[in-house]
């Protein structure tokens, strides 16, 4: 196997050319392997990624003392904007409001499930999040600052989101998407998340 | 008084002067880089800066994609540079070739258009066909995915058919494996879905191979060749420690990705997986460090380039510590917990891509200069030789500088915002805000203007280095003469 008689093994060209053909095939099986399970693991509807009409649901997120990390909980029946959907029509909001959040490339400031940029905080819980202030009145204060956040007040910094055109009907769609965005289990990221009070 | 020394293409074989073309777009292109990350440091400071005008997340498009772009354009560029050389064949397919790098510039140009231009369209799926995909790093719009996808294609048939026509050296065995890899990848994550984590766990399959894996590989390609040419190290020791080193970066760069399916959605496995395959990562890292290290000791860093050997070592040392020691830093879950998505990120990113690949890129900018002024010479007492070291200098230390400010403002971060704020909005602005995060990001902008400096310098540098220069290149073995 050796190219010369007095090469050592461990430093001869066509051993490490065989070693490296043979670990990169095994790996990359090895990730097939995986990607297959893991298809199977996260296909809308199941556990770890709920269906869109989860959206129909109040959402919370909770510490399970097991898994030692906070998991998103689908409570009693709480429908978006006051209306309930179907299945489908839940799938048309959420996609159009992913689309939308592409369209204006939300995550080029913000980070969503902690990927994107480092400008504006992270969207993962937006939907959770104390901002809001209370249950009675988030999902309008949300959708009017979608639409036009420029004067609401963000931080002491000066800090601002810029207008990006969001339409009325996208901005409902970008709000029913971060619901349905906050009841992926992310493995309990964020940490030590203290979500808005819900019970009243 | 003796001719000045021009650039003159009849000094480069047919692959090389295609070669340079690639090299002037990357070289703009970084300058395109700069500028916009310099005026997303200043919104950070003053957030006012451009506001409703060119907003953050433009300027930040910008900035990162004509960074993918330059980096694109220096490895095609370093891959037709080295090919015939490689091969023993000339280019086959040149005018294909250069027919492709005019349709690559005009469709760059054309997207960063319409980024400045239109900025944003409506929540429809043809804005991500025409305007931009919104997603990070892959913003561009779906047609230039496809234009991307036929020029990488068009690239790789003129390297596969000049390497079957000459002889397949170790180097283009591995560069054939990695531009197969690099064209295919891309495509994964031309699609679009409702699916969140289904989108980002295909999203980061494009990302992490290219950057971890495939652009790894890339530049230890590049390394092998440069080594051969600046330190006349032999063939046979380059290539050994190339598969060596690609043994190693796809033996833990591959599973490796699962470091980026800790928190979008994926199963908990992804946990252990990702933690033990990305720890992994650095090694072939230190391995390139080693190699390049102990073959310069061999020949007492005689070299026929001082620039390009130069940036030889700043890429091995960037690679490993920008790379490797800064994404070990928080590669496992147990700490990623608190600094995915802060500025630890960034500190990281800014010297991962720096370190790793913008270093032997220009590498190859000097080794590609020399040959085109006619083989001159670039080693001691160069005439004007303190214009590249001290663009070195300005652009390494700007970069450190740079690095060092987001991660003390990273720091401060995954504290206050992440630990004991828990990620809310009120407590990501309460780490904003701290006197830590400020400061950081003020030091930022002071090393981003010293690191633009030495842009300006080294630009100038590429225009002039060699041109007075009377000497030819000094030949490995007069530099090894002198080195006894």
């Amino acid at each position: 196997m050796a190219a010369n008689d007095n090469e050592l093994w461990w430093a001869s060209e066509t051993f490490w050319k065989k070693t490296t053909i043979w670990t990169t095939a095994v790996m990359f099986l090895v990730l097939v392997g995986l990607t297959l399970d893991t298809m199977s693991q996260i296909q809308v509807g199941g556990k770890r990624v709920p269906a869109y009409s989860a959206i129909n649901h109040r959402i919370d997120y909770k510490m399970d003392e097991s898994r030692h990390a906070q998991v998103p909980v689908i409570g009693i029946e709480e429908p978006l904007f006051g209306k309930k959907l179907t299945e489908q029509e839940a799938e048309a909001l959420v996609d159009h409001g992913k689309l939308t959040m592409h369209a204006k490339n939300c995550m080029d400031c913000h980070t969503i499930l902690g990927n994107g940029a480092y400008y504006a905080p992270d969207l993962t819980k937006a939907w959770l999040d104390p901002y809001w202030g209370s249950r009675g009145v988030r999902e309008e204060l949300m959708v009017a600052f979608i639409k036009d956040p420029t004067d609401k007040i963000h931080n002491s910094l000066g800090r601002r989101m810029p207008n990006l055109g969001v339409t009325d009907t996208e901005a409902h769609a970008v709000v029913a998407y971060l619901k349905w965005m906050s009841t992926i289990d992310t493995n309990g990221f964020p940490n030590n998340f203290k979500p808005i009070d819900q019970e009243n | 008084m003796t001719a000045l020394r021009a650039l003159d293409s009849a000094n480069l074989n047919g692959g090389q002067k295609l070669a340079v073309k690639y090299f002037t777009v990357a070289l703009a292109l970084l300058g395109v880089q700069i500028t916009f990350g310099l005026l997303a440091a200043v919104q950070f400071v003053m957030p006012d800066f451009l506001f409703g005008v060119v907003d953050f997340s433009i300027k930040r498009m910008v900035h990162i994609n004509a960074m993918i772009v330059w980096m694109v354009f220096g490895f095609i560029g370093a891959v037709y540079w080295m090919l015939e050389e490689e091969a023993g064949a000339p280019t086959v397919g040149l005018k294909l070739g250069n027919i492709i790098f005019y349709v690559f510039t005009a469709a760059v140009l054309v997207v960063v258009a319409v980024y400045l231009l239109v900025q944003v369209g409506p929540g429809e799926i043809e804005t991500q066909w025409f305007i931009t995909e919104g997603r990070e790093y892959t913003e561009a719009p779906r047609w230039a995915d496809i234009g991307i996808v036929v020029c990488l294609l068009a690239f790789f048939y003129n390297v596969a058919a000049t390497f079957s026509k000459g002889k397949v050296t170790g180097i283009g065995g591995v560069l054939l494996l990695d531009l197969v890899a690099l064209a295919g990848i891309y495509t994964l994550g031309m699609f679009y879905t409702t699916n969140l984590t289904m989108d980002q766990y295909w999203w980061w399959w494009v990302i992490h191979m290219w950057v971890e894996a495939t652009w790894e590989v890339m530049v230890g390609c590049m390394m092998a060749y440069g080594l051969m040419k600046v330190l006349g190290t032999s063939r046979k020791i380059v290539t050994t420690w190339l598969y060596l080193e690609v043994f190693m970066m796809f033996g833990s760069g591959i599973l490796g990705i699962g470091h980026h399916y800790f928190w979008i959605g994926t199963p908990q496995y992804w946990l252990s997986i990702g933690g033990f395959f990305s720890a992994l990562e650095p090694l072939p890292l230190v391995a390139m460090v080693v190699h390049a290290v102990y073959d310069a000791g061999v020949h007492k860093s005689r070299n026929n380039n001082h620039p390009a050997m130069g940036w030889l070592i700043a890429h091995a040392f960037g690679n490993f510590f920008g790379a490797g020691v800064f994404g070990f830093i928080h590669t496992l879950p147990q700490i990623n917990l608190y600094t995915h998505g802060t500025q630890w990120s960034a500190s990281h990113g800014h010297f991962a891509f720096y370190g790793a690949y913008a270093t032997i890129i220009i590498a190859f900018f000097y080794i590609a200069l020399q040959k085109w002024r006619g083989d001159v010479w670039m080693s001691g007492n160069l005439f004007g030789g303190w214009k590249w070291k001290w663009s070195m200098v300005l652009l390494n230390v700007g970069m450190l500088g740079m690095i060092m400010g987001m991660l003390v403002a990273g720091f401060a971060q995954s504290q206050i915002e992440r630990a004991i704020g828990g990620a809310t909005w009120t407590a990501f602005f309460a780490a904003q805000e701290h006197p830590w995060f400020v400061q950081g990001m003020h030091w930022r902008l002071a090393f981003g203007t010293m690191f633009a400096a030495g842009y300006a310098l080294l630009v100038w540098d590429m225009l002039t280095i060699g041109k007075r220069e009377t000497r030819p290149v000094q030949s490995h073995d007069d530099a090894a003469l002198e080195a006894k």
